[in-house]
């Protein structure tokens, strides 16, 4: 306990510090890179909410970083450009989405639940690539960042970075709450036993579904910073390997944990940035060791770092 | 839009409907038997259209290289079952999509390494250039029709190999009960890793044939891997006759469609309109087609018995 807590403070101390580091080395790069890094933590640790925590193997997660991409874009090639517009408007719609994804797919259950959540994301995907006036597959530039009048300017790399950083801290936080708290120990009963869950007397249906809708629209929201971050819309950020992207980084930093799946964004995409930079072939060495972390290190990084067995 | 027209796409429909037969038998066989979600399918698609173009450039001939395709493949999906796969047949289906996604990028790049990124040229064999006259006024594709007629083959041979062989019997038995038939001294891990290089096989058959149709480049299995997938669901998972009518009724959809949505929305709605949702709602048909058959069947169709 005492060993994970200062792993912990460790970590945000050194996340915090990446600004004035990168400034100092007069590397912006950094910057850049641990925001993205952190944006898709968000969006990892919100798929982990519903697939580690609650058992379900959503397959299209990737889906909910598109609809807010586009909640961004889509108001702001039409001039609006404000945040309190287009932020609840991507988490908002994201979890509108998930309702009506989660309302049928909830229904399967297995390798059929897999399936069907991944043939809702590629219908969003078909969608996306097919109009033409949103940019079609080619995507859209966004003209610029989401405007808080009066207050943070995203347009700063530094100030947005801390946005994103006390983003991923304020959902780490009320995650712990919400795992911890009635809500979240009926979804975990039923991912171990579902079935006593129900003779028990809890409609578990609705439990899973509030699951999947909270972490769709979680989600949402990494897709809106996401636009922000490249300030370009593309429908790739739907395309089935994303999903498939967002899923490793939670198993690799280890499933049903809160910070697993931030290690797992950070070691997925620092791999990936390091091995882009030795070899054009990166992923040649990236999928033969994602086949040995499944096979042999199944409880995820978080798993091997001291004092986490209880998270 | 004339009659003609209609029978050119239904065959178009068929040709790539018994394209993604070949990909789905293999893969709900493995599915069904092993119980393993194979994402890497794809791939081995992919690969037996690579091994096929090559052999084609180095011998000259199409039969041969026909041949070396298959073989080689096989041998690749062999291989990858007793390194990769064998492990995985008792994990749950969350560590087999990790880790064949993992394959998927090992032979995306695999193949990026040995042939480059570009699109490889590839042909249809000059004997199949031609046309065949079908119907009056009504001249197909000889090489398509190839295809149709080669898929379905495949179909009744397949069949007869499952239901009419021992071969096909012990397929059965252990997919039904493995413990029972390794007691009665059946090499199980030996029929598994034959099974499942038969099904790489057959991935290849629809790779090389698809290649003058479609492009040969990195990651061309990973867009009609999710198509398949598609197929198998709505078939019902292990049934060999769920994935043909599965194949067949996804290819028709799909290509049915991409021809005829857009020209009969714009009679509806307007042509402009019609302009951008034509091609968005063919493209999305056959998932909203899953969607709704696992919503009214969660087995699919024709669901396996299961012992």
């Amino acid at each position: 306990m005492h060993a994970r807590a200062l792993t912990l403070a460790a970590g945000f101390v050194a996340l915090a510090l990446v600004p004035p580091v990168a400034a100092l080395l007069n590397q912006p790069f950094y910057l850049d890179l641990v925001r993205r890094i952190m944006i898709f933590a968000i969006a990892a640790v919100s798929l982990d909410l519903i697939l580690g925590f609650g058992g379900m193997v959503s397959f299209g997660h990737a889906a909910y970083l598109g609809i807010g991409a586009y909640a961004v874009a889509i108001p702001a090639f039409y001039g609006i450009h404000s945040g309190f517009v287009q932020w609840p408007l991507a988490v908002g719609l994201s979890g509108l989405v998930a309702l009506l994804i989660g309302t049928v797919s909830l229904r399967t259950s297995g390798v059929y639940f897999i399936m069907i959540t991944l043939a809702f994301a590629q219908m969003l995907y078909y969608l996306g690539i097919s109009i033409n006036a949103w940019g079609a597959d080619d995507g859209m530039r966004l003209a610029r960042r989401s405007q808080f009048a009066g207050g943070l300017d995203l347009g700063n790399a530094t100030v947005f970075y801390y946005v994103v950083l006390g983003l991923l801290v304020l959902l780490l936080w009320l995650g712990h709450r919400l795992i911890h708290a009635r809500f979240g120990m009926v979804i975990r009963a039923a991912k171990s036993n579902e079935p006593r869950m129900r003779a028990v007397g809890f409609a578990t249906f609705r439990y899973k579904l509030a699951a999947f809708v909270l972490a769709g629209a979680v989600c949402g929201l990494a897709g809106a910073l996401l636009t922000n971050q490249t300030e370009y819309l593309t429908p790739s950020y739907m395309h089935w390997t994303r999903s498939g992207d967002i899923m490793v980084m939670v198993i690799l930093g280890g499933m049903g944990t809160l910070f697993g799946p931030v290690l797992g964004a950070f070691v997925f995409l620092l791999l990936e940035d390091v091995l882009a930079a030795w070899t054009t072939h990166w992923q040649a060495v990236l999928g033969p060791l994602l086949v040995l972390i499944v096979l042999y290190a199944r409880r995820g990084l978080w798993g091997l770092m001291p004092g986490s067995r209880d998270d | 839009m004339s009659w003609l027209l209609v029978v050119e796409q239904c065959l178009n429909g068929l040709q790539f409907g018994v394209m993604l037969f070949l990909m789905a038998a293999g893969l709900t066989l493995v599915f069904g038997i092993m119980n393993l979600v194979n994402l890497a399918h794809g791939s081995l698609y992919m690969v037996g259209a690579y091994f096929a173009t090559a052999a084609f450039g180095w011998t000259g001939s199409y039969p041969l290289a026909v041949l070396f395709a298959l073989v080689a493949t096989l041998a690749v999906g062999m291989v990858v079952e007793v390194i990769a796969l064998r492990t995985l047949y008792e994990r749950d289906h969350l560590d087999q999509v990790l880790a064949t996604f993992g394959l998927i990028l090992f032979f995306n790049e695999a193949v990026a390494i040995v042939w480059g990124r570009t699109a490889l040229f590839t042909t249809v064999p000059p004997a199949l250039a031609g046309h065949v006259q079908l119907l009056p006024g009504l001249r197909y594709p000889a090489y398509r029709a190839v295809i149709i007629l080669v898929g379905l083959l495949v179909a009744l041979l397949l069949y007869l190999l499952v239901s009419r062989t021992r071969l096909g019997m012990l397929i059965r038995a252990g997919a039904s009960n493995r413990t029972m038939v390794a007691a009665l001294g059946v090499n199980v891990r030996l029929l598994y890793t034959l099974v499942f290089g038969f099904g790489a096989a057959l991935a290849a058959l629809g790779g090389l044939m698809a290649g003058p149709i479609y492009t040969v480049q990195p990651g061309m299995g990973d867009d009609i891997l999710i198509q398949v997938l598609v197929v198998i669901v709505i078939g019902g998972i292990g049934s060999i006759r769920g994935a043909l009518v599965g194949a067949v009724v996804v290819g028709m959809v799909d290509t049915l469609g991409r021809a005829f949505l857009k020209p009969m929305l714009s009679g509806a709605i307007g042509p402009s309109a019609a302009n951008d949702a034509g091609p968005a709602l063919a493209s999305m048909l056959i998932y909203i087609l899953m969607a709704a058959v696992l919503y009214f069947r969660p087995q699919g169709l024709f669901p396996a018995a299961r012992g």
